[in-house]
């Protein structure tokens, strides 16, 4: 009898996704995408391609932006998994987040969870990037509506506006709910 | 206002807009926030109790006959449930997007058309134990061999691959007009241009896979949510192929991660598990690989083009003579549409007194080819503006000047008797002309730079529904009831662009209320009325009219109330803004919204509203007059401005300016969105993007290897919001999704032979082409110093 993808034993993993510790029960060969899609039920981030090769999947771990597609599951093992759901706090979005939607960074919004992901690592290493220094972060991450235009717009928007966030008199970014 | 054409139902326009109007602002999508908090629900992130995992199996042969199918090993396979395999109920009932050509089936069976087409399906309980079991499945097949080059596919044949096709060959549609006399045009011009073009297949590359659930309900109904851009139409195959009434049937879209064009067909993958959730009684999803994505396909036509034109001393265009020879793949698709397109959207935005174009859509063993973004008009477009721009050379003129001496004038109508009303033309170009500095930069740039202009011209909404009925094409609902909220019930698809959006905006503007009361519930067919989908740039124009139609129906019955409650009369209110009635000629009189809706809530209850578009009767008489007719047309101007690596063909686009006549900007940041998005789907097929074939193998079908531009690719780009208020839009709008793509690729060839001085008529303009051209050049050119020095 062959070995099938239901008989394939499955092990005990350890995850922080978000903050929160998770006890998953994992293939082998299940990827950190499907793991934090099925079993983890965070469906914010999307399989586009399945191969690396369009950016839609990706991830933090420990604050490094990475492909969930292309990571086993078990390599995240007791690290800081951070999704798209893991961004915003309860009452309010980031930043960038707030620049995203009102820079018009999203169409379909297929690709937003991936970009976002590595966008924010990027704010966190370079609070001020160039838009050259953008371009090159979200090389990797395909988007077919926008052109990427908004999107690097909305990149460099944020960063203006968390270094206005740092100064003194910085007022918060107001509710979503406020902003349609 | 610059029209005298009578609107058959005029609706308000924007100079009288509210005080505090959302339109021609920049605003968020409305949904924009589960799209960036992860929370947004696409097809993926579906998932319902007991659900089956269907996998279809592919064929393996480009062309042959089905001799069996053995399950074999599958139904071994832990977690196999059904399989769906050749001569199973519904599996050979044709369906197709048009009712004119209806040819696909959930299966194709006995004939495989094309490697990739779907033969059977298993299904599952989980998707690799899907996997698996497709991969267990033997198909044994009578080879034929496959029809690969459109050519092979005009001959006649014994075994044609289609039942329908032309007269024993494998033509699927055959389109032949004349306008004038061309003959004439051609034996008496002072200049022509033109040659052979040719273009590869484009493919949408959405983000988001193709994917579906169908679920059967408990009474006996079938569900499908499907990623689609046209309800309807899945709606009306999904009866035909499960021989059920459409009120038995639901059909509900989610969040559709991108299309296109690419999700505009019925396809049988949803035939296929509405089929199964029918055998098994569960629910069956389906989710398609990338690859799959590629070969289910349906993009943009190979064409072959061929095409010259005419003009005068005085440099005015005197007759167009074009051919195209149309490879449409395995099935037809909208491919009749397509075969129009190619020849009767090149009738603008120039004035043409004679015209002929022959047209030629074949079947052939590869992926189909359908509707993709800018549908017909990209190829030819290309073809028309790289041979003015040769054209204005032996003239001597401007490329800019000999556009605008024969642009077409607003309110005419075309020889093939499009009708023209509202036209920014003249102004697209003066505002690229003087942006770009085109004066100081054409022909005088160094070896290696180069600036060109691209135009177009496009739809706003196909005028013909695809079905004759008189059925309006577009119905919007309103509701409103205690809570004050807007309920906005549509089926225009929103997949991105922003049409849930734009429907908030109309009916907040038509009410006089802030766009935050509205809701849109724009996805279920059981409780949202008939709008046929986002195709052939109509959502804006046509479920936009019929959004501020429903919404001035409410306004009209909230301005009733005002009247009660001042005993002032009824047509006198108009909104005040912060969401009040104020009288027009007595402005202390002001009844609050919530007072308003408060009196014409009591002793009747919700108010309900409806809004309808039905397009104007247009055309002439003759064959395949309907091609091409819209209420009205968008226009467009774009230079772009690059350098090429005489080294490597490499070319780096480095600016855009792009002019659009949009009618009316409703949101700014939307059509600047679209525009610039049309840009880079344009470069994409311009430069890089092109479906490979080894035989009847998709050589490419991943997006490693079929390269979009990334962000490091992607020009500058400036847009040029032109808004010639169109009197029959909705608040002036016109369409701004489509017609921006096609102008970018003459634009880039154009700059390209600016900047080398070699014309590439075969696209994408890959580095090896551009190569190709600049040593084939050199070859000729020593070729002709060896002549000439040998004379000398």
């Amino acid at each position: 009898m062959q070995q099938t993808p239901l008989s394939r034993p499955r092990k005990a993993l350890h995850l922080r996704v978000n903050g929160h510790d998770r006890e998953v029960y994992v293939r082998d060969a299940d990827t950190l995408l499907d793991v934090l899609r099925e079993a983890v039920g965070l469906t914010g981030t999307k399989r586009g391609c399945d191969l690396g090769t369009c950016g839609c999947c990706a991830v933090q771990i420990d604050g490094r932006p990475v492909l969930s597609c292309l990571t086993l599951a078990a390599e995240a093992q007791d690290a800081e998994i951070t999704t798209v759901e893991g961004l915003a706090g309860p009452e309010r979005f980031t930043p960038l987040q707030q620049a995203w939607a009102e820079a018009g960074a999203s169409q379909c919004g297929f690709c937003t969870a991936g970009f976002l992901m590595t966008a924010d690592a990027l704010l966190r290493e370079h609070p001020a990037p160039s838009r050259e220094q953008i371009k090159a972060a979200v090389s990797g991450n395909l988007c077919r509506c926008t052109g990427f235009i908004k999107i690097v717009d909305a990149i460099a928007r944020s960063a203006a506006a968390q270094h206005a966030l740092r100064s003194p008199c910085a007022t918060a970014a107001p509710a979503p709910t406020q902003c349609a | 206002m610059r029209d005298g054409s009578a609107s058959p139902d005029p609706v308000r326009m924007s100079q009288e807009l509210t005080p505090d109007t959302t339109i021609g602002q920049r605003l968020p999508l409305v949904d924009s926030w589960e799209k960036v908090s992860g929370r947004g629900v696409y097809i993926e992130d579906m998932r319902f109790p007991n659900m089956l995992h269907a996998r279809m199996v592919r064929a393996s042969v480009a062309h042959g006959l089905v001799r069996r199918v053995d399950l074999g090993t599958a139904r071994r396979v832990p977690g196999f449930v059904a399989a769906l395999v050749p001569g199973e109920r519904g599996t050979d009932i044709h369906f197709g997007v048009l009712p004119i050509s209806e040819d696909e089936t959930a299966l194709s069976a006995p004939r495989v058309l094309y490697q990739g087409d779907i033969v059977a399906a298993v299904a599952c309980e989980d998707e690799l134990a899907a996997r698996d079991a497709a991969l267990a499945v033997r198909v044994e097949y009578e080879e034929r061999a496959p029809v690969l080059r459109p050519k092979d596919a005009l001959q006649e044949t014994s075994d044609p691959l289609h039942a329908r096709s032309v007269g024993g060959t494998n033509i699927h549609k055959t389109v032949d007009q004349a306008f004038g006399d061309v003959e004439r045009a051609f034996a008496e011009a002072h200049a022509q241009a033109g040659g052979e073009f040719r273009f590869h297949g484009v493919n949408h590359a959405f983000t988001e896979p193709i994917g579906c659930i169908a679920v059967p309900e408990p009474d006996g109904r079938m569900t499908l949510y499907s990623a689609t851009q046209v309800p309807h139409y899945v709606h009306l195959a999904l009866a035909k192929v499960l021989e059920m009434p459409l009120h038995r049937i639901r059909v509900v879209k989610p969040l559709v991660g991108g299309g296109f064009g690419g999700k505009s067909d019925p396809f049988p993958h949803e035939m296929v598990a509405a089929l199964l959730a029918r055998k098994t009684g569960r629910p069956v999803k389906v989710i398609f690989d990338r690859e799959e994505v590629f070969l289910n396909n349906h993009g943009r036509h190979p064409t072959a083009y061929r095409l010259q034109v005419a003009a005068d001393r005085e440099g005015r265009l005197t007759g167009l003579d074009a051919h195209a020879l149309i490879d449409g793949g395995a099935w037809a698709s909208f491919g009749v549409v397509t075969t129009y397109y190619n020849g009767v959207l090149s009738q603008g935005p120039y004035r043409l007194p004679a015209f002929r174009y022959g047209g030629r859509r074949v079947y052939t063993n590869k992926p189909p080819s359908g509707a993709m973004r800018g549908h017909g008009a990209v190829n030819a477009r290309f073809a028309l503006e790289t041979s003015l721009d040769e054209l204005a050379e032996q003239l001597g003129t401007d490329p800019f000047d000999l556009r605008a001496q024969n642009a077409l004038p607003p309110n005419t109508v075309t020889l093939n008797h499009l009708r023209i009303t509202s036209n920014g033309f003249l102004e697209c170009l003066e505002r690229v002309r003087s942006a770009s500095e085109w004066d100081r930069k054409f022909r005088r740039l160094p070896y290696g730079r180069g600036i060109g202009l691209g135009c177009g011209f496009y739809i706003s909404g196909s005028a013909l529904p695809i079905h004759r009925t008189r059925t309006p094409q577009s119905t919007v609902h309103v509701k409103i009831d205690v809570d004050g909220g807007v309920t906005i019930h549509s089926m225009a698809a929103d997949i991105g662009q922003g049409s849930d959006t734009m429907l908030a905006q109309c009916v907040a503007e038509a009410i006089g209320v802030r766009m935050l009361r509205c809701r849109v519930l724009a996805k279920d067919t059981d409780t949202a009325p008939l709008d046929l989908g986002s195709y052939s740039s109509r959502v804006t124009f046509m479920a936009g009219n019929a959004a501020l139609r429903a919404g001035e129906v409410i306004r009209r019955k909230l301005t009733h109330a005002c009247a009660r409650l001042t005993g002032r009369r009824a047509e006198d209110f108009v909104p005040g803004g912060d969401e009040t009635y104020v009288h027009r000629d007595e402005p202390s009189i002001r009844v609050r919204y919530d007072d308003a809706l408060a009196e014409a809530l009591a002793d009747n209850g919700a108010l309900i509203a409806k809004g309808v578009y039905r397009a104007p009767k247009l055309g002439g008489g003759h064959k395949g007059s309907g091609a091409g007719l819209s209420p009205t047309y968008s226009y467009q101007a774009f230079v772009a401005e690059l350098e090429v690596d005489a080294e490597t063909g490499f070319v780096k686009v480095e600016k855009v300016w792009a002019a659009h006549d949009v009618g009316k900007a409703l949101n700014v940041t939307a059509v600047e969105g679209q525009i610039e998005g049309s840009i880079h789907m344009g470069l994409g097929q311009a430069l890089s993007e092109e479906m490979r074939y080894g035989g009847g193998q998709l050589l490419n079908g991943s997006l490693l290897d079929y390269k979009i531009p990334t962000p490091l690719e992607m020009p500058e780009v400036e847009v040029h919001i032109v808004e010639s208020n169109d009197p029959e839009g909705p608040l002036g709008a016109k369409e701004c999704g489509e017609g921006a793509l096609a102008p970018i690729l003459p634009a880039v060839a154009n700059a390209i032979y600016d900047a080398v001085g070699v014309r590439l008529r075969e696209v994408p303009m890959t580095p090896e082409r551009v190569l190709a051209a600049l040593e084939d050049r050199s070859r000729r050119e020593r070729r002709a110093g060896v002549a000439a020095g040998k004379s000398a």
